[in-house]
């Protein structure tokens, strides 16, 4: 068909080669955009121009996400291939201030590779995602994936 | 500020993943979330190569003719073969495992999360958002007035996000190897690839996105040009260098605060 054919033909779509950047915001800051501090998570050289020189913090409209209740709340523990995760939200004035693992896999090498090296960076996540006030996450893993469910569990306490 | 609007949550471990059925619509009826579960559930023990007794496993090792298989299954093995000629044999399901048994991953949990979308839909839910593992699909809004805020992992750094994008009526899936190693292979090679820490694909099918995503991380650097000539996908690729490669349909996904 002429117009399958043709939309085909003009796909000659620009493609921007831009340096990575990070979008860390400080946890207990409460941000309302996510990229109220830009960091430069690669040392790489020669970048083309740099797509975040001005990303002047812009005033979100949606208000700051759920609020939670107080207290801490124990999350479901969760069996991977690798082991049990299981984690404990403490939320103090409505936020999330501290994610505690309480089970994570340690029986098998790859179990404790995944302990040692996940573990903090999960932890840091799940503060991390809170504070960009986003709604979901592209890109999780197996293993975070039962922290997430583990976390997600203890949240849905605090809903109450 | 005080969040009114009804959100409904349930996530579910199935499919080797954590799926999250995030429901806003307040008038629609629960049951349905149970039965997109129901639905997930059923796939899973369908189509998993990590299960013996699957069909999937079962034709693998050819205890099965596909004419004995259920209906969904040729389904998805024709989507296979048809990925499979798309990318000249990048993807292949029958040869992407080290011991050479079919696995049609690459294309299942996409093509089964567009179905119990499909389903919820019918069940009259317009404002919802299916997470599998990273792979999503958000239709409608959040609350009135803004769109899914839809965050891209970092692929180095679990703590922060690559990107952020405000997304309605749209699928994205993400590939990467991130802490599981290299688990995915490019089918004409044999080997893991290495050139791409993490590719994203955004779209109106998540089957197609996720499939792409998964293709195109196999593919490298090449990658974000041939999602490009994909009508309708939009490729976001971060490469071993630190570096990010996407189209501009990509960027104007991106949250206003991360634009140019």
């Amino acid at each position: 068909m002429v117009p399958t054919r043709a939309a085909v033909a003009i796909v000659a779509t620009a493609i921007a080669v831009v340096l990575l950047f990070s979008f860390k915001t400080p946890a207990q800051a409460r941000p309302r955009t996510p990229a109220a501090d830009v960091s430069q998570a690669s040392p790489t050289p020669n970048a083309s121009p740099s797509p975040s020189d001005s990303s002047a913090p812009t005033p979100t409209p949606s208000p700051a996400g759920p609020t939670y209740k107080d207290g801490q709340y124990t999350g479901q523990d969760i069996l991977t291939e690798f082991g049990d995760v299981q984690v404990k939200v403490t939320i103090s004035a409505g936020r999330i201030t501290d994610v505690q693992s309480l089970l994570l896999p340690f029986d098998r090498r790859r179990s404790a590779e995944i302990s040692q090296y996940a573990a903090p960076r999960l932890h840091d996540e799940v503060l991390q995602v809170q504070s960009a006030q986003i709604d979901s996450l592209s890109g999780a893993t197996y293993t975070s994936d039962a922290y997430a469910q583990s976390v997600q569990s203890a949240l849905d306490q605090a809903h109450g | 500020m005080v969040d009114t609007v009804t959100r409904r949550i349930r996530v579910e471990h199935t499919m080797g993943t954590a799926i999250s059925i995030d429901l806003r619509d307040p008038d629609v009826d629960p049951a349905s979330i149970e039965a997109a579960f129901d639905w997930l559930r059923q796939v899973d023990a369908r189509f998993s190569p990590y299960k013996p007794a699957s069909e999937i496993s079962r034709l693998g090792r050819g205890e099965l003719i596909l004419d004995e298989c259920h209906a969904e299954v040729a389904a998805v093995l024709s989507l296979c073969e048809d990925l499979r000629r798309a990318t000249h044999g990048v993807f292949n399901a029958w040869a992407c495992r080290p011991d050479g048994r079919l696995d049609p991953s690459g294309v299942v949990k996409g093509w089964a999360v567009e179905r119990a979308a499909r389903q919820l839909e019918q069940a009259g839910a317009r404002n919802f958002c299916i997470n599998a593992g990273g792979d999503i699909i958000a239709r409608g809004r959040p609350q009135p007035g803004r769109d899914w805020r839809i965050g891209i992992r970092h692929p180095r750094d679990a703590s922060a996000l690559a990107a952020v994008l405000d997304v309605t009526n749209l699928a994205i899936a993400t590939s990467g190897n991130y802490e599981r190693g290299g688990h995915i292979v490019n089918a004409r090679t044999g080997m893991p690839s290495e050139e791409l820490l993490s590719m994203t694909v955004a779209g109106p099918s998540l089957t197609m996105a996720d499939a792409y995503a998964t293709v195109g991380f196999a593919m490298g650097n090449a990658a974000v040009a041939w999602v490009a000539g994909r009508p309708g996908y939009s490729p976001y690729a971060v490469t071993r260098e630190g570096r990010v490669q996407y189209t501009d349909t990509f960027a104007a996904l991106l949250a206003s605060a991360d634009r140019d």
